[in-house]
Order: C-alpha cells, then sequence, then structure tokens
C-alpha cells in the first residue's frame, strides 16, 4: 500500500499548521486526558447531541466519538480549497437550472441523456421553473479526502439536504470551553456564525410574491427522524419555527404555518424530508409527512424550498464523474478540486476493467451513502468480493467504482496515546444571493487503526476543524 | 368542430371536512387542433391558488376549501373547437424531454405477457407503423368492459384479465411502447360520444415518434385523437396525469359522482 | 408561537398533573379499603376505577380488583394511558420535541422523572410500597412546577403551560371528590356518620389538604365545609376556583398578549363569576354529584375550546 500523507508529521518535521498542538499534548498527561475526553462526552450528552450523521440511521441515543486532537488547515490550504468549493457549487447549481430548463449541455452530448432524464432524482415535475436566484442547492455539502500536501480530491457531493452541520459548531463550542487557551494561542477563524449566514442565504431566495421580511422555517419529518437534534438546534440558532408537515397547510396561493396568533404564511422551507415525501398531491400520495398543494404554491411562486425538488440529479455517483465537465461548460474554467477517477459500470469497457480489478478498488452504489453497500476491495475476503461481484453482475447501472485512496492522516487519541488515523472532510457551503463558505467543516475520523470508513455508523468519530488566520 | 362541455365533480362527504386541497389540470392544452373558445371553472366555496404552466404544457390550478363542508361541487363548463390533425400533437409548447416518458411507473410495468405484446413490433418498418401495431394490439387483447377493472390496477394486471376501460388500454399500450424505447405517456381529456356505454371523460396514450413528434393512439376506440376528442394533460400514468388530484382533513367517507357530457354543435 | 409548540406545552402540564392525579386516586383507594368497617374492600375498589374513568380498560385486562393490580394499573400500566408512567412518559415525550422552549432546570426535572420511572420500573413490585411510589409521584410533580416557576421566561409558552395545568387540576379536584359519591351512595345510612367522616378525611388527605383544611375550619369534618373548602376556598390550591381563576389569568394573559380577546376566555371568566356567586348549601341543592359532573362536561367544553381557539392554528 501507498505510503499516507500524515498531515501533522512530514519527514519527522511538525508541518506548519500545527506547530502549536505538539507541546500542547507533551504538556497533556494521559490521567488528564482521560479526564477532559471523559467531560467532553458528558458535554455532549447534557446537550444532548446524538444522533446518526449524514443519515445513517441508527440508535438515536448513540453519541458519535469525540476525538480532541484538532485538524488544522493554514489559510493558504483553506483559500484554495474555498475557490474549488465554491466553484463546484456554483457548477452544479448551473447544471440544475440548465437540466429543467433547455438541457444544453446534453444537447451538446457533454452528459448522457439517460444519466439525466432517467435518472430517479429527477423531477418532471419542476422542469421549465426557475427557482428564485435560480438556486436549486443551497447548501452543498462536499465530501473531501486529502491524499498529499497539495492534493484535494472530491468524493461526493451532496445537493438535497447535507447533515452533520451541528457537529462543525458543537464540536467547537466544546472545545474553546474545555480548551480556551488553546484557541488564545491559535488564530482560529470562527465558525459560529454559520446559523446567521444560513438564514440570510435562505431568506434571500424568498420567493418573488413575498414583499416583506421572508419567514423562513425549518421542516422535519419529526422528532423520531435520527437528525432531530440538528433540526431543532438549528432552529433555535437561526430563531426560526421548526415545523412538522402538520403544522403548515396551503390556502389560496400560499402556504401558512398554525400558531396560537392564528395562520401566518411561511415563505422560505428549509426541508429536511425527501422530495418524495413533501407533497402527496404531487409525488408519493401516501406521505403522511408532507404538506398536500405545497408544489403548486411553490410552482406558482408563492413560497421558496430549499434545497430545491429535484436538487438531487446533481449529486448521484453516476452525475458525479461529469462535475469537472459541468465546470467547463457551465463556468469556463478549470475545475479546482480534482474527481476521484471512476469507473461507470454501465460502460461496458469500465464494467469489464472493474470486474477484472475488484480487488483493488472501491465500488459503490450510485444512490448508495452510509458507507452501506459498498466494496473495499483490498480489505475483503475473497468471498465478499465474489459475492459483490454477483450484485454489479446484475444491476450494473446501479454500481461505480474508484481506486482505493491513500487518505492522509491526522494525530487523534486513541487507548495508547496519539496515532495517526485517516480522515475526511466535509464544507458546508452556502449558495443564495451570494456564495459563502464558513472556514472549516466537519472532520470525520476512522478510529480504527488502518481503517478508511470514517462513517459514524461503522466505528467514524468527529474532530474539530480548525482554519488559522493569515 | 366545436366542442361544448359540461363536467361536474360532487363530492359528498358523511362528515364535514376541512381543509381539502385540489391541484387541477382541467384547462384543455394549447395546441393547433384546439382552440379555447371559453373556459370556466368553479369550485363550491373554493379558493383558487396559484396557477402556471408546467414543463409538459398544462395549466395546473391549485383549489384549496377551508371548510368545514359536506359537500363540494367542482364544475367545468365551456366551448373548445377542435381540428382533426390525425393525432399528432402540433404545436404544442413544452420543455419535458421525451426521455423522461421512459421512466416506468408501478401501474406501468411490463411483465413477460406485455413484453410479448412489443415484440409484436419488432420488425416494423419504422416507429410509428410500431406504434400502430402496439396500438392495435392492445386494442385487440382488452375488451372494453367497465366495471372490470378499478382504479388502481396494473397494465399488467389489465391485459391478463383480457377486459378493461380506457385507462388500461392506455397503461398497457404505454408500458409496451416504453419497453421498445418509445416514449410514452398518458393523456387525459373528454370525448364527444354517440352511444350511450362510452365515457365522456377519457384517456389515451401519447407515443413520441422521432421527427413527427408526439402522437395520439386510442386502443379504447382503435384510432388516433381526432376532432372528437379534447385533450387536457397528460403524465406518466393515470395517477401522474389526473385532471383532479385531492385530499381532505377529516376522517370523513368521501363519496364521488362524476357527471360529464361533450356536445358538438354544427358551425 | 407555532400552535404544535404550545400544545405541546399545554400537555407536558395535563400530562404531569394526570400522573399526581393517578397517584392520588391510588392514595385515596388504599386509605379507605383499611378502614375495618368496610364491607370488604372490592366495591371501593371498584368505585374508585369508575371515577378514574377507566373501569372498562381494567376489567378487560385483569379482571378482578385486587389492590395489586390496581396499583399496577394506575401507576405502571401503559396500556392506561392515565397510569402515572404513562402519564410521564408522555409528558417527557412532549418536553423532548420543544426541548429548545424549556430551561435546562424544567427539562431536567421532566427528563429526571422519567429516568427515575424506568428505575422504578426495573425494580421488583414487591419491594414497592405503595406510599413510596405515590409520594415519589408528587415529589417528581413538585419539582417540575418549581422548576417552571423558578426559571421559565415569562412568555406565551409560560401562559400554555399553566392553562393546562389549571384546567387538569380543576378537573382532577371534581373527580376525586367525586370519588366518595361512588363510594358512598349506595349506603344512605352511613352519611353522617364516623365512616362518613373518616372518607371525607381520606380524601382530604390525599389532596395533602389534610393541615390546610383543619386550619381553616377546625372542628368537625362534614360535607358542607369540605365542599366550600374544595369548591369555593380561594385559598385552596386546588379548589375549584383557584383553578377556574388561574386559568382566567393565564387567558387573560394571552389575550393581551395577542391583542385579540376570545370567546373562551369570555366563558371562563363566567364560569369563575358563577362559583363565586354560589355557596355550599346551594350546591347541595343542585345535588354534589350533579354540580361537579356539570363542572367536569365544562372542563371539556372549555379544553375543546383551548384546541379550537389556540392549538389548531385554524383561528381568525
Amino acid at each position: 500500500m501507498t505510503a499516507h500523507f500524515n498531515e501533522m508529521y512530514q519527514n519527522g518535521a511538525v508541518r506548519a499548521p500545527y506547530a502549536r498542538l505538539e507541546g500542547w499534548t507533551k504538556a497533556m498527561p494521559a490521567e488528564l486526558r482521560h479526564l477532559k475526553q471523559a467531560e467532553a462526552e458528558a458535554l455532549f450528552r447534557r446537550i444532548g447531541i446524538t444522533f446518526a450523521v449524514y443519515g445513517e440511521g441508527g440508535d438515536p441515543d448513540r453519541l458519535i466519538p469525540f476525538d480532541m486532537f484538532p485538524r488544522v488547515f493554514t489559510a493558504q490550504e483553506w483559500a484554495r480549497l474555498e475557490r474549488g468549493i465554491k466553484q463546484r457549487a456554483r457548477a452544479l447549481n448551473a447544471f440544475l437550472v440548465d437540466v429543467y430548463g433547455r438541457g444544453e449541455i446534453v444537447r451538446s452530448g457533454r452528459i448522457p441523456a439517460r444519466l439525466v432524464y432517467q435518472n430517479d432524482a429527477y423531477e418532471k415535475a419542476v422542469v421549465g421553473f426557475v427557482p428564485p436566484k435560480g438556486v436549486y442547492s443551497h447548501i452543498v455539502g462536499i465530501d473531501l479526502v486529502r491524499t498529499g500536501p497539495e492534493d484535494f480530491f472530491v468524493l461526493e457531493d451532496n445537493c438535497r439536504t447535507p447533515s452533520g452541520v451541528s457537529y462543525m459548531l458543537e464540536n467547537r463550542e466544546i472545545m474553546m470551553r474545555m480548551f480556551p487557551d488553546l484557541f488564545r494561542e491559535n488564530r482560529i477563524e470562527p465558525v459560529d456564525r454559520y446559523p446567521e449566514i444560513l438564514r440570510r442565504t435562505l431568506a434571500s431566495v424568498a420567493p418573488q410574491k413575498c414583499r416583506h421580511d421572508p419567514v423562513v422555517v425549518i421542516l422535519t419529518p419529526g422528532h423520531f427522524n435520527s437528525a432531530y437534534y440538528e433540526h431543532s438546534f438549528l432552529a433555535d440558532m437561526m430563531g426560526v419555527e421548526l415545523v412538522e408537515g402538520q403544522d403548515l397547510f396551503v390556502q389560496g396561493e400560499y402556504v401558512y404555518m398554525r400558531t396560537t396568533e392564528g395562520p401566518k404564511r411561511v415563505d422560505v422551507i428549509y426541508r429536511r424530508i425527501d422530495d418524495a415525501f413533501i407533497d402527496p398531491l404531487c409525488f408519493r400520495p401516501d406521505s403522511m409527512l408532507g404538506i398536500p398543494g405545497l408544489m403548486d404554491v411553490y410552482r406558482s411562486g408563492g413560497v421558496s424550498i430549499c434545497s430545491a425538488p429535484g436538487a438531487g440529479v446533481a449529486d448521484d455517483k453516476a452525475v458525479y464523474t461529469y462535475v469537472p465537465e459541468m465546470i467547463r461548460f457551465y463556468l469556463g474554467e478549470e475545475p479546482l478540486l480534482m474527481n476521484v477517477p471512476t469507473w461507470k459500470c454501465a460502460e461496458a469497457d469500465d464494467l469489464a476493467y472493474v470486474l477484472d480489478k475488484l480487488g483493488d478498488l472501491v465500488v459503490k452504489e450510485v444512490h448508495g451513502s452510509g458507507g452501506y453497500g459498498m466494496l473495499i476491495g483490498p480489505t475483503s475476503s475473497a468471498a465478499e468480493i465474489e459475492t459483490f461481484r454477483g450484485r454489479i453482475l446484475a444491476d450494473p447501472g446501479n454500481y461505480i467504482a474508484q481506486p482505493t485512496l491513500a487518505l492522509s492522516t491526522t494525530p487523534t487519541f486513541v487507548e495508547q496515546g496519539i496515532a495517526p488515523r485517516h480522515v475526511d472532510l466535509r464544507p458546508y457551503c452556502l449558495v443564495g444571493e451570494r456564495i459563502e463558505l464558513v472556514p472549516g467543516g466537519l472532520t470525520r475520523v476512522a478510529l480504527k487503526e488502518g481503517s478508511l470508513v470514517v462513517n459514524s455508523s461503522q466505528g467514524g468519530g468527529v474532530k474539530d476543524t480548525w482554519v488559522l488566520a493569515e | 368542430m366545436l366542442l361544448m362541455v359540461d363536467h361536474v365533480t360532487r363530492y359528498v362527504y358523511d362528515r364535514p371536512v376541512r381543509r381539502v386541497v385540489q391541484s387541477h389540470r382541467l384547462t384543455p392544452s394549447r395546441f393547433d387542433g384546439q382552440k379555447t373558445l371559453d373556459w370556466t371553472i368553479t369550485v363550491t366555496d373554493g379558493v383558487a391558488g396559484g396557477s402556471f404552466r408546467d414543463g409538459a404544457g398544462d395549466l395546473l390550478q391549485g383549489w384549496t376549501v377551508p371548510g368545514p363542508v359536506s359537500e363540494i361541487e367542482v364544475r367545468v363548463t365551456g366551448r373548445v373547437e377542435t381540428r382533426d390533425l390525425v393525432g399528432v400533437l402540433r404545436g404544442h409548447r413544452e420543455l419535458v424531454m421525451p426521455d423522461c416518458y421512459l421512466n416506468d411507473t408501478p401501474s406501468t410495468r411490463a411483465d413477460m405477457a406485455i413484453i410479448a405484446l412489443a415484440d409484436l413490433a419488432t420488425g416494423a418498418a419504422n416507429p410509428l407503423s410500431s406504434a400502430h401495431i402496439l396500438s392495435d394490439a392492445v386494442a385487440e387483447a382488452i375488451a372494453y368492459r367497465p366495471g372490470a377493472t378499478k382504479a388502481q390496477t396494473t397494465a399488467a394486471e389489465a391485459l391478463a384479465l383480457g377486459e378493461g376501460v380506457c385507462q388500461d388500454h392506455a397503461h398497457v399500450l404505454i408500458a409496451a411502447a416504453r419497453h421498445i424505447g418509445l416514449p410514452a405517456r398518458y393523456v387525459s381529456g373528454y370525448l364527444l360520444v354517440t352511444d350511450e356505454n362510452s365515457e365522456a371523460a377519457h384517456a389515451w396514450a401519447e407515443l413520441h415518434v422521432a421527427g413527427l413528434g408526439w402522437v395520439g393512439f386510442d386502443p379504447a376506440n382503435a384510432c388516433c385523437p381526432d376532432d372528437r376528442y379534447i385533450r387536457l394533460g397528460s403524465g406518466l400514468d393515470a395517477q401522474d396525469a389526473a385532471p383532479i388530484r385531492g385530499v381532505s382533513r377529516g376522517v370523513g367517507q368521501e363519496s364521488l359522482d362524476v357527471k360529464v357530457a361533450v356536445l358538438s354543435e354544427q358551425q | 408561537m407555532l400552535s404544535r409548540t404550545a400544545a405541546n406545552l399545554y400537555w407536558i402540564a395535563r400530562y404531569m398533573e394526570r400522573a399526581e392525579t393517578a397517584a392520588r386516586l391510588l392514595e385515596v383507594g388504599a386509605r379507605i379499603s383499611l378502614l375495618p368497617s368496610a364491607q370488604g374492600y372490592r366495591n371501593e375498589w371498584d368505585s374508585l376505577l369508575l371515577a378514574a374513568g377507566s373501569s372498562i380498560g381494567f376489567r378487560a385486562k385483569y379482571g378482578e380488583a385486587v389492590p395489586r393490580n390496581i396499583e399496577s394499573w394506575l401507576f405502571f400500566d401503559r396500556d392506561n394511558p392515565s397510569s402515572v408512567a404513562a402519564s410521564i412518559t408522555s409528558a417527557r415525550e412532549n418536553g423532548r420535541i420543544v426541548r429548545t422552549a424549556l430551561t435546562s432546570q424544567v427539562w431536567d426535572a421532566l427528563n429526571g422523572a422519567f429516568q427515575d420511572l424506568r428505575d422504578l420500573e426495573r425494580q421488583p413490585r414487591s419491594g414497592l410500597e405503595l406510599s413510596r411510589i405515590t409520594e415519589w409521584t408528587m415529589r417528581q410533580c413538585a419539582m417540575m412546577r418549581g422548576a417552571i416557576d423558578a426559571t421559565l421566561l415569562r412568555n406565551d409558552g409560560y401562559n400554555f403551560l399553566n392553562l393546562g395545568y389549571y384546567l387538569e387540576r380543576g378537573d382532577s379536584t371534581a373527580r376525586l371528590m367525586d370519588v366518595k359519591y361512588y363510594v358512598l351512595l349506595p349506603k344512605i345510612e352511613y352519611v353522617g356518620t364516623g365512616y362518613d367522616n373518616y372518607q371525607w378525611t381520606t380524601l382530604l388527605r390525599a389532596l395533602s389538604s389534610h393541615r390546610a383544611f383543619h386550619w381553616a375550619y377546625g372542628g368537625e369534618v362534614t360535607a358542607s365545609k369540605i365542599a366550600h373548602f374544595l369548591i369555593l376556598n380561594p385559598q385552596c390550591p386546588r379548589s375549584l376556583i383557584t383553578c377556574v381563576a388561574g386559568m382566567n389569568n393565564h387567558l387573560g394573559r394571552l389575550a393581551k398578549l395577542y391583542g385579540q380577546p376570545t370567546d373562551l376566555q369570555a366563558r371562563v371568566a363566567a364560569l369563575q363569576s358563577q362559583i363565586e356567586g354560589l355557596n355550599e348549601d346551594m350546591i347541595f341543592e343542585e345535588g354534589l354529584h350533579e354540580f361537579l359532573s356539570r363542572f367536569i362536561i365544562e372542563t371539556a367544553d372549555l379544553a375543546a375550546m383551548v384546541h379550537e381557539t389556540y392549538l389548531s392554528g385554524d383561528m381568525r
């Protein structure tokens, strides 16, 4: 296997961003570390942040392990990432406006029609409708991995309702409470403006018919949902109502929420519910979570829905392979962030290659998430590989394959002390009238030695993510 | 031909309901084959919602009835001047790509029997003749018999039964056409009928033929739509193309009564 | 405020108060059945279930009304929606949904009660004294009230919580007094006897008002004094007049806050002045049971109006 890039140590020396952290760890005896770790856990339990990240399901009362060793980027590193992320978010939105309009990118032959128009996430119902400010995906979560000092790859895009941002904010809160000195010694860019920026972003895409200060709400499937904590946390931080489908109703041209002072008009809905469930009149008629008639109000300009229905067509793993092409086509720029080379099993040549090299590759379902339904060739048994081969052959179009990447590591507190563990990164890019990125994100860490799977459902934890000021 | 429509849908609830919400696709399409002279939709105690033309070219209109009400009447009246374009949907503006109509739905999924039917079109000279072969085959395979099937009956079930109504004919044709790679969709509308057994509320299918565009086929009447037809809207299947979709809040049982009259007035 | 949030707050209060009622009912039943001259405790417990409004559910599940079963039914059984366990669980579930509308003290009181309850449920029943579980319940309810009064912002949510408390408590006092009716009516010969007296005293004890009553009235416990105390005396924290005045107060604050008077408040104000115009003789003239039944029905109507006016979001 290739050598993994260690973000703290390079050739025996400490890399600049981590310079002040070496002394910090050396000055911390094991007992203190255990004490602090217990304190952090107690704090997380106290605030009730117990949910699965990225909609992985599972026990709603489970805590995700928090690793106190921060992950650090320099201002220069971040500036580059920021440009790349914003570029990608712009291109993804341009793609969405296009494929629900004239479909120029398809007409020009740059992306196969089948991939777009026969995609399960493509919503025929919103063709021809351009959402306010031409934004479909208002919160773009881009999953990144690093393989070297200058080498970042995009693993996948999340254009619908990327979750986990409450961890970014709470991890920081807890670190600041436990280690105030660290924040005095290092100049760390704050992330706590995120809720305010999110609110402003959502308000900036109020519908045309809204001529007042827009009323924004967050729509949750309910308190049984594994991400309910995040929904209520964001609503509270933004100072907006957290509503369920039953709290909203359509009358005439608008959507209203039921309040103790009577119906109150709602202008922008940040929904954490899938397209299929938001309106039983338009989509699944059996949905109890949605608001009947919502889509008619939406399409006649009476309310905004974030992310816009249909945004999912931009983030499946097969469409992903065309994002660099989108950047060139819509922005006339070269991609600043690289895609991981991807073989599409739907294509015969790629399929042959993938089947030949299954033992070396990572194979994923096109619509899968949470690290389920995937094969990591190098760490799988021959039997597992054969089983997976059968699944690919049964439905090749449902799979893509990528090389096993040498993910970077950062120092992580483990039982024996400190050891390198593999990490990824999800920053949250906000797109409205402006496009903004809070300096930080959610770093997930594979706590098992040698593991490349950072998903919380499979032994992953989270870290505070720092961006140093200039 | 000048067609006059009077379409009344009456919903009666055994207990009063609140917040009835409906989405209507009840306005004649705009294309060279029909011209709407006047058209009125009323909903008792209804508040009109926003209206818009969707990507498929259909005019959609939301309605809400705050209630509580025990009865709602939706009445559509109007006059449309029609022309026979031998089924071709000429001059219809739409943005949805034909490829979208290759996606199947639970009620239009092809089973072995539908695939066998679709195979009849193998070797046809061109897509248009494939479409005619399929439409004729469906007309042959399913006898018109009201009451034999329900609203939820799938294409596969209807074909197995060998009986059904216009919805079943359209579903089977759509399933077969998609199977051979022809985009196909469900169309709802009205039909001028002369005999008492036929329904004036009607449905048929449109198949997309390269070079010609969308062409209507009505296997129930073994023909292509002509000037006796009024086209309202389309969708992937009957549910997706329904002229009225609605829900209400409350525990009341709903009963439905529909009366449609289409008359012609010789000019 | 979102109607559903208001509903969650209102129901937190109602469920907590309901838990307390179930515990108090248990206490009344246990004490009455201890009296040696009673004609076997079975009838007494039956009456208790009747007053609790859950006689049918109990019969279907347990059949015979023996104390052990009744204890299970009123305290632990989740098939009984008004049991202590079911009520506390529902209150906590409502609280979890509106966590951000509560202070951490209120949440801790509510969540603490729920966690304790789970511990109690794991203990062998034989080791649990009845008095221990009833006292535990009242302590939890008191801590919850205290946390609300001491820490919660006096906004509309506070008013909805209190509305729930007063409405449920008024209903509960009426029902508990009515237990006495069910227990006693078939044996009219007991009226004015020591047995009668003992039952009234028991009721006072169950309402934690035994000592307060003696301070206020002194001397012999009579039906008439009790009726005055539990219905007409504004000093008694659980009297019907106190509960109605409490509702009126909080509805008034809501109407002012929202700048919108409501029919609901007008009706509660009317009820208050009607009760204020009564004396104990007038109540007994109508018949205590008849009066209480009327009050219970009125309370149910008011609850429906609270829903219509504020919790459905359909107003205006």
